[in-house]
């Protein structure tokens, strides 16, 4: 039972959220959507990373907000949350 | 039947109460024991070692241990009907009065099996003799062999009625927890508790704290006895009020981020429970956990060494030292290290007779050696034991001498226990489990934990520190104390690594796993035929599975696997440990969430009424939905009939309640709404409603509902009923993620409002009395709008909404006057009557509207279905645009909605039935669609159904056939529109 730090309530069991997959896949604009290519892209392709993941999660069963999480798909382990619009917090050791 | 006597308890010692005496049942027969005696303990006072058959060929078997290890002491429960348990460890149940144990897996009877016949026939059984012997022919598997595998190997069985007892959820959270309340677990928890303000959980899965303590009376901590320490320690902890003590509790699964699972036996050892659940599950979230956990000794690995009466020699301490049972008369301890030399003190002093067969050389013995011989042990040093004898019991071992000792013929030597000791093998489960990975210790010939993963510690013998001053130290450490040493007894120490040997060739079996029936041979076998990785042979061999994982027998298994392979065990590698540590009972992960608290039901405000009128509920999801109202002397057909016509003629009530409803608030609503839905919403108008279609991104259909504008920036949309959650969902996910620009706010508001459909002909002339602050006339309030005002005095949103084809209104009203409203609504006219589920679905059918997840199927489009026309001409963007592009959605030839009239109008078709060109085609044929919904109509007296057909919208006129169970029905294709296809009724 994974314990998840909502950046609005806080850390609580995972029971109470769902996850709602890679983060930071941004929805093109209309004209940009235009060639199959990107919006596969966009529509299907996901990094299913082994290792540190950029994630959408839902405190479904809380405050109902949407947040980011940095989670380690291997482990885990939650490295970070932070909220819809910030930028991703640096990590120690992490190469960007 | 007179009870015999407790020929093998000691007038003296243990902690016992040998003024509560008790009994119990085994087979039937009665059993006495003592409060503080297990039933294993209690059988052995009577000298009864066998108590069940093994999982393969059916040899007599013993106690071995006397703790959670046990692998072969497996007894059936029962309590009763409804309260039959198998595979319980004679080990660790409590002994009470009115208590009834079976021993398993025998026939007939546990001392005449008909099966031990397998112990002969054994070379079908060696390694992997599922996965060669039973292969041919292909069709005996399933008809012959398997059921007589099934029957001769095997545990117990499972109980075949429901469990009656109550279970207990209990979830907490702690500074620390100590796993284990051995001499390091007690010291952790003093040290960790000195704080008030850390919380701290001490957790044993033994009846009392202590561990090892309890059966080491003799040892000393700090000037005085180890059990008056106890004692004191134990004082201490319980006067502390930041320390939670839970015995009877296993520590079972390590979980993500420190969540352990604590399963706490509550009320099994009561022979009246009262209000007692009988186990307890615990989630405990810790934020540091102190594995205290122990070591488990190791068997020696002979011929032989699976009779009863061959314990490990630490287990018969315990029931010397801790029930006062003294195992055997004559003792032969049989090992390669100093620790059991204590156990032949303890049991010359208790009047038994000890031989000692020790595979060290003198000169690696220690001073033990000297101690035990003026005792008055007999010493045989540089040997081992390579046979036994005797069936029920162990009768006679036979010792060899080895490595360097003047060769002599093998020798009996009689007895009647045989204690063996080959090293102990940390508990490294529960750290194995919270992923931490393990280091091999060649000194002690075992793995102890490396470096963490999750926030935990492992202290004591858990980590192969054996010596009790250090075991203290080491846990006093681990809970954060400082400034403080421990004096404690030495215990007999010294130890030969690299076991297991196996020092005759031929002779019995020499078992690895007693639980799986895993001998040395089978070890070397799997090695032979190709099995390299530990964890093939594991599975190979079946070895270190089933209840007990392994846990006496994993490090044999290794170092034979080791020693075949030629490579050092660190190597080899070990498997991995699987949760949960011992089994833990369906019952407790169920805890309350059974039967009717298995999964809430929701029933509409308007339910009693239905109940009244004589409703049959239907499940919809989690809702109880009215199916239809019977009427006396009625089948449903004729229910459903009647009801579906009293619409179209009459008028009819319908409980709408279950429909998702979300209110849209704010200055960005509107184009929020835009944005989300198939339609455009921007040009509805304040008071207008409008059929909507939610898509997904790739274009197919999501959900479907009315979008009504109550005001400028205040919309109230509905969704399907099975869709409410998801809907909510996926607009909070575009408000959130997508577009957090947008000043929008999604409030689920479904259970807010009991929602009363109206509809059919006289439907105005019904409502109208009872309507205020509104003007609902035809002229004033048109086919899909909606207006607020009051309804007998309530506050009510009125829709003029259709899913009928009929005149129809929806009534909101506040959920908590539902019924009254309900019941004002059938009381204004005559010839109103409430309809079901079922009728509704009727006649939408007969209008050809579709259900979401009915018609469609998570790949139709808007044009599949029919509603081509409602593409927005001029919208920047919405969900499912593009998807909408994609060459996919445009192709030809796909699926669309159609109606079918079967020629027979009798014969209702099969909803998901497949539609072909020709009945006579070859099999197989292509198919062009499907059935989706079908119906006998009463309002067009015949069959009708809907389907989704490649090309349908082309087809109409042409006759294709529709599978049945027995053939084929021959159905014209039509327009998905059975009744009033202008559409004009909706107007009335
Ligand atoms: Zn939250």
């Amino acid at each position: 039972m994974l314990l998840i730090d909502c950046p609005y309530c806080g850390a609580r069991p995972e029971i109470e959220f769902r996850c709602g997959g890679e983060a930071h896949i941004t929805r093109p604009a209309p004209e940009a959507a235009r060639d199959d290519e990107s919006f596969a892209q966009f529509l299907y392709f996901r990094r299913n990373t082994k290792g540190m993941l950029a994630e959408n999660w839902w405190h479904v069963h809380g405050c109902q907000r949407w947040f980011h999480a940095l989670r380690d798909t291997q482990t885990d382990a939650f490295a970070a949350t932070y909220k819809i619009g910030a930028t991703p917090p640096d990590l120690p050791g992490s190469a960007s | 039947m007179k009870p015999t006597s407790q020929s093998h308890r000691l007038d003296q010692m243990g902690r016992i109460d040998r003024n509560r005496p008790l009994t119990f049942t085994f087979n039937g027969k009665p059993i006495q024991g003592y409060a503080g005696d297990t039933v294993a303990s209690a059988l052995l006072a009577h000298g009864i070692h066998l108590v069940g058959r093994s999982f393969k060929y059916h040899r007599p078997r013993g106690i071995i241990s006397h703790g959670s290890e046990e692998p072969n002491a497996l007894l059936r429960v029962d309590r009763g009907a409804g309260r039959e348990e198998p595979n319980n460890r004679a080990t660790v149940i409590e002994a009470r009065d009115g208590l009834q144990v079976f021993s398993q897996n025998h026939w007939p009877s546990l001392t005449l099996d008909a099966l031990e016949i397998n112990d002969l026939l054994s070379p079908i059984f060696s390694a992997g003799f599922y996965y060669k012997t039973f292969m041919w022919p292909a069709k005996f598997w399933k008809k012959l062999y398997e059921p007589l595998i099934r029957r001769a190997s095997g545990l117990g069985e499972a109980p075949g009625t429901a469990d009656l007892d109550r279970y207990q959820h209990r979830f907490a959270h702690c500074e620390v927890l100590v796993v284990g309340a051995g001499p390091s677990g007690l010291a952790a928890a003093l040290a960790a508790s000195q704080n008030p303000q850390t919380r701290v959980f001490l957790v044993d899965e033994s009846t009392e704290m202590g561990g090892s303590l309890l059966h080491d009376a003799e040892a000393e901590i700090d000037g005085q006895g180890a059990l008056d320490w106890l004692e004191a320690s134990l004082a201490t902890l319980a006067s502390r009020k930041n320390l939670t003590l839970l015995t009877r509790t296993t520590a079972f699964g390590y979980y993500n981020h420190n969540m352990i699972g604590l399963a706490e036996r509550v009320s099994d050892h009561l022979a009246m429970p009262q209000h007692l659940p009988r186990e307890r599950l615990w989630q405990l979230r810790a934020g540091r956990v102190i594995l205290a956990c122990g070591a488990h000794e190791r068997p020696l690995v002979f011929p032989g060494n699976d009779r009863p009466g061959i314990l490990l020699a630490e287990s018969i301490r315990a029931y010397l030292n801790r029930y006062g049972v003294l195992a055997g008369q004559r003792l032969v301890i049989a090992t390669c290290g100093g620790a059991p030399y204590q156990l032949a003190l303890e049991a010359r002093r208790a009047g038994a007779s000890v031989t000692l067969c020790d595979r060290r050389r003198p000169d690696e013995c220690g001073p033990e050696l000297g101690l035990a011989e003026a005792a008055g042990c007999e010493i045989l040093t540089a040997t081992a034991i390579v046979g036994t004898r005797g069936h029920d019991r162990v009768r006679a071992v036979q010792i060899a001498p080895i490595h360097g000792a003047p060769p002599s013929l093998p020798r009996w030597l009689e007895c009647d226990a045989v204690g063996m000791h080959g090293g102990f093998t940390p508990n490294v489960q529960l750290y194995s489990q919270s992923r931490g990975k393990l280091r091999f210790a060649t000194e002690i010939d075992a793995f102890v934990p490396g470096d963490a993963v999750q926030a935990n510690q492992s202290a004591g013998a858990c980590r192969g520190i054996y010596d009790l001053d250090a075991c203290l130290l080491d846990g006093w450490q681990a809970g954060g104390g400082t400034h403080r040493t421990f004096v404690a007894s030495p215990r007999p120490g010294g130890f030969l690594p690299g076991g297991p040997w196996e020092d005759a060739t031929g002779g019995e079996k020499a078992f690895v796993d007693f639980q799986n029936d895993v001998t040395s041979k089978d070890i070397g076998f799997a090695v032979d035929e190709g099995f390299r990785a530990i964890e093939h042979v594991k599975r190979y061999t079946t070895t270190g599975m089933a209840t007990d994982q392994g846990k006496t027998s994993n490090m044999n298994a290794l170092g034979l696997v080791a020693r075949k392979l030629r490579q050092p065990v660190a190597r080899t590698g070990t498997t991995t440990f699987r949760l949960p540590y011992t089994p833990v009972s369906f019952g407790a992960f169920a805890g309350p969430h059974h039967e009717a608290m298995f999964d809430p039901v929701r029933r509409t405000p308007m339910h009693g009424e239905a109940e009244a009128a004589g409703a049959v509920f239907e499940d919809v999801g989690t809702w109880k939905r009215a199916l239809f109202f019977r009427r006396e002397g009625e089948t449903m057909a004729q229910a459903v009939a009647r009801e579906a016509r009293n619409v179209r003629e009459n008028v009819g009530v319908f409980d709408a309640s279950t429909l998702g409803k979300i209110e849209i608030n704010g200055p960005d609503a509107g184009a929020f709404l835009n944005r989300i839905y198939f339609n455009d919403v921007l040009k509805l108008a304040v008071g207008r409603a409008r059929y909507g279609l939610m898509l997904r991104e790739d274009g197919h259909i999501f959900d479907d509902g009315i979008i009504a504008r109550l005001d400028t920036n205040h919309y109230h949309i509905t969704t399907t009923t099975g869709g409410a959650g998801r809907a909510q969902a996926h607009l909070e996910n575009y408000l959130q993620t997508e577009w957090p620009e947008l000043q929008a706010y999604a409030t689920p508001v479904t259970e807010q409002w009991a929602v009363i459909s109206v509809q059919g002909p006289r439907a105005r002339e019904v409502l109208a009395p009872l309507m205020t602050g509104m003007d609902i006339s035809r002229a004033a309030m048109p086919h899909m709008s909606v207006r607020t005002g009051a309804c007998c005095g309530v506050p009510c949103r009125l829709f003029r909404v259709s899913f009928t084809g009929e005149l129809g209104f929806e009534v909101n009203v506040p959920a908590d006057y539902g019924p009254m409203i309900w019941r004002a609504i059938l009381d204004s006219g005559r010839g109103i009557a409430p309809y079901g589920t079922q009728a509704m679905h009727v006649m939408r059918a007969e209008k050809g509207y579709i259900i979401v997840g009915q018609e469609t199927d998570g790949t139709a489009s808007p044009a599949d279905v029919g509603l081509g026309a409602m593409t927005p001409r001029s919208k920047p963007d919405y969900v499912g645009q593009r998807g909408l592009l994609r060459a996919e959605m445009t192709r030809p030839g796909r699926k669309q909605l159609v109606g079918l009239l079967s020629l027979d109008p009798a014969q209702v078709l099969d909803e998901g039935a497949q539609i072909v060109r020709h009945s006579r085609a070859d099999v197989p044929m292509a198919s062009l669609g499907h059935v989706t919904s079908a119906y006998a109509s009463p309002n067009c007296r015949c069959a009708i159904a809907l389907a989704m057909v490649e090309n349908g919208a082309a087809r109409h006129g042409e006759t294709v056939y529709v599978t049945r169970p027995n053939g084929w029905s021959k159905v014209h294709i039509c327009p998905p529109v059975f009744v009033d296809a202008q559409g004009s009724r909706v107007h009335g």
